[in-house]
């Protein structure tokens, strides 16, 4: 059933020879062309399978699975999930994530959504070396970048004491247990503002110029035009955006994970639950519940995602 | 179904043609260098190799200095060659070793581990008893302590390499500075620790690092404390006592300290504590006998600070506990393909005075071997970083001398990193140290009931 609908479309483009052709004919016109489409999907498909497919269908008999140190492997159906979800350093990582989601997401939309609306009107070359230089940190590898803040944070090498030092205030310590939430919200919005403000301006490049000349004629102002008709038209890239950091949140870890040695009491080992995913297969050689806790994850951004895509598309044109 | 089996076909058509590509190549890159056993296994080593038409023993391995090691072994042995490569210091180390563990391939033959972690790798049968490849012989190189921590009842895991029986090391530029006498007690020690705050120095006696992981343990340890019992005939049947007043006394002690001002607890082993440990923070460094080595290579040549070694101070200064913080060993993994071979290159490296002479003048490693552990040499070895102290002869030969070994657990990860968390949570002042035992006491059952043990 699924392969006639599938054949459907190469039957609008046989061409009128083949149409004129005997039926026999015809149809092998047709599996020879299937055929050599699936040839040059196969690369595609074959790594698909390898390295995805199949994976994640053995991580997920991983998960089913229950390997314990004194009584070896056991299939144990769920089990692991119901102890995932009672588990209170993943449920702890869970939240975390999601709280650092809502202070963060909205924070750094906010910024690239500004430094793209200037950097789109003011359009001179001040506005294209800035659009440079605000782009640059996306270029950094995650790691060296937390690496970096994480001298920067340094108390004893870092310039942080100078800086506030010199207004007669004492540095926060943003790798302690208090400071690390804005530590790293620092160092993830330094690293992704200029990705975003990209892709905001981009959408606005591709603007009607003619829209913003009617709004003027009709003595609208430049921030009444930016706040009423340029954000509205740009909203499609505003959430994919928010998709992608959302996503990209809920599986943070490469910062917690390299700041974790200079910061070894503030970010434990369930700080966020990929974090806690690797140390578990990792460090504590619990592959099993290491695959449940990632498939749990899973689980969880599946749904914030839907929940968010579905409520959004009818506004946003998704 | 005619189609459908079509695509089929095709999928596998194009999926077996670049699997055969993919095997064409390994084999081609196979018979290039296929002169000798050690290229087929595809060995790349970190050191140059002496002999190479003989089998070759990889070996992981952290210690400073440990490629001059290599060669020394190298050059002396004809029937086998070590290949070694630094997997990473400790923790990252058995990162890769656990991974290459549950893939079934890609470990070394023989890693150094920490004797702590050694159970954490017998219980899942991933080292091979060393028993039948005449561990007996060199049993007698050993103190009772030492060999006590590589092995179980069910056979020797490891071979014993350096230790780290602790003491005090001190600067005496501060305490002389400042007027304090050198505490040989821990109530002394607290005594020290205000005497320094009131006349004047800025700085701490000491540092407390809630990372501190087996020197914490040490501390339990020295104070009494058996914190994890494991049944020698039914490993896992366990016992785990955070709860006892060892460990709370222990816990109340320096709580009590930080409390006052008189200690700090930053983690160590980060780049902002390594530039604390000398720039004059700290007074004294609780430290191991390969504390030392780590002390000296982080200063600067030239530097005018004047360091000292003392015994470690005690609870009860007639009975004085001795007690070790790391320490180190060899193991052979089960995935050797040679374990007689494998076997004699982990109980051989270290097994010669040669070899120890560079361990101990360029690494300062502590020696369990005891034939190197008593020789004058060793006794008389005088410590430039120290103002040419016998520090060996003064503090770590006897404290090494009286040690009884301790009982880990196969989660040591999972307990150094809950130790970690709850300690940093006391320092911080957000619970008690009564707080924190029961909370580690109850983590700990958890797991283990959860793992599968039964705890007692």
């Amino acid at each position: 059933m699924s392969l006639t609908k599938l054949r459907k479309p190469q039957n609008d483009d046989v061409t009128a020879a083949a149409l004129l052709a005997p039926r026999s004919q015809r149809r092998s016109v047709i599996t020879r062309r299937g055929r050599i489409g699936w040839a040059f999907v196969a690369p595609f498909g074959v790594t698909f399978i390898a390295l995805l497919v199949i994976p994640l269908l053995y991580a997920f008999w991983l998960s089913l699975n229950t390997n314990t140190l004194a009584k070896g492997n056991q299939f144990t159906w769920f089990h692991n999930y119901g102890q995932a979800f009672t588990d209170p350093l993943f449920l702890e990582g869970a939240r975390f994530v999601i709280v650092f989601s809502l202070i963060l997401i909205p924070f750094q939309m906010l910024i690239s959504l500004i430094t793209a609306l200037i950097i789109d009107e003011l359009a001179n070359k001040v506005a294209r070396i800035s659009r440079l230089l605000i782009f640059i940190p996306y270029a950094v590898p995650v790691v060296i970048g937390a690496i970096m803040w994480g001298f920067l944070y340094s108390p004893s090498f870092g310039p942080m004491g100078e800086i506030f030092g010199f207004f007669g205030l004492n540095a926060p310590n943003l790798l302690s247990a208090d400071g690390i939430f804005w530590g790293l919200v620092n160092i993830v919005t330094w690293q992704w503002v200029g990705y975003y403000m990209i892709i905001i301006f981009s959408a606005l490049q591709g603007l009607d110029p003619s829209l913003f000349e009617a709004a003027r004629i009709d003595g609208a102002s430049k921030l009444q035009i930016a706040l009423r008709i340029k954000i509205p038209l740009v909203a499609p890239a505003l959430v994919l955006i928010l998709v992608f950091a959302l996503i990209g949140t809920l599986q943070f870890f490469t910062e917690p994970q390299i700041l974790r040695s200079l910061a070894g009491g503030a970010i434990t080992s369930g700080f966020t639950p990929n974090l806690y995913a690797f140390n578990l297969a990792f460090v504590y050689r619990d592959f099993n519940y290491a695959s449940t806790i990632s498939f749990a994850l899973g689980i969880v951004v599946f749904i914030g995602s839907y929940i968010f895509l579905s409520a959004s598309r009818k506004k946003s044109g998704l | 179904m005619q189609p459908a089996l079509k695509w089929y076909k095709n999928v596998a058509v194009v999926g077996l043609t670049l699997a055969s590509l993919t095997l064409t190549g390994c084999a081609a890159s196979a018979g290039k260098d296929g002169s000798g056993r050690a290229e087929s296994r595809n060995l790349s080593c970190t050191n140059k190799i002496v002999n190479p038409d003989v089998e070759q023993v990889s070996v992981w391995a952290w210690y400073p200095e440990f490629e001059s090691v290599v060669d020394e072994y190298n050059k002396n042995n004809d029937d086998v060659q070590i290949c070694w490569n630094n997997a990473g210091v400790g923790a990252d180390e058995y990162t890769k070793l656990n991974t290459a563990l549950a893939a079934g391939s890609g470990a070394a033959d023989v890693v150094m581990l920490e004797a702590a972690m050694l159970p954490s790798y017998t219980v899942q049968d991933s080292l091979v008893d060393l028993t039948p490849f005449g561990a007996a012989d060199i049993k007698k190189n050993f103190s009772p302590g030492a060999w006590a921590d590589v092995s179980t009842t069910e056979g020797v895991f490891a071979a014993p390499v350096d230790g780290g029986p602790m003491g005090m090391l001190y600067r005496s530029d501060i305490f002389k500075q400042y007027n304090v006498a050198v505490p040989t007690t821990w109530a002394e020690f607290a005594d020290s620790a205000q005497q320094l705050k009131d006349n004047g120095y800025p700085g701490f006696i000491t540092n407390f690092p809630t990372n501190g992981r087996a020197y914490i343990q040490a501390l339990f340890s020295q104070a009494g404390a058996v914190p994890y019992t494991v049944d020698p005939d039914d490993p896992s049947r366990i016992g785990i006592d955070l709860e006892s007043p060892e460990v709370l006394q222990v816990l109340n002690y320096w709580n009590d300290l930080i409390e006052r001002g008189l200690v700090s607890h930053n983690d160590r082993n980060t780049s902002d504590d390594n530039a604390r440990m000398l720039d004059g923070t700290y007074a004294s460094y609780i430290a191991p006998a390969w504390g030392p080595g780590y002390l000296a290579g982080l200063a600067d040549p030239g530097a005018v600070t004047e360091w000292r070694a003392v015994p470690l101070p005690q609870w009860d200064a007639n009975k004085p506990v001795q007690v070790n913080w790391g320490g180190s060993s060899f193991a052979v993994t089960n995935q050797a393909p040679n374990p007689a071979l494998s076997a004699k290159v982990a109980m051989g490296i270290f097994g010669s005075e040669a070899t120890w002479k560079i361990g101990i003048e360029k690494a300062t490693l502590f020696p369990l071997w005891s034939p190197m552990l008593e020789s004058d040499y060793f006794r008389d070895l005088d410590y430039a970083f120290f103002g040419g102290q016998q520090i060996n002869e003064d503090v770590f030969i006897d404290a090494a001398a009286s040690y009884e070994g301790f009982t880990n657990l196969p989660f040591l990860s999972l307990i150094y990193d809950t130790t970690t968390e709850g300690l940093y949570a006391m320092a911080e002042g957000t619970q008690t140290p009564e707080e924190t035992v029961t909370s580690l006491q109850k983590t700990f059952v958890d797991y283990a009931e959860n793992q599968g043990f039964t705890v007692n």
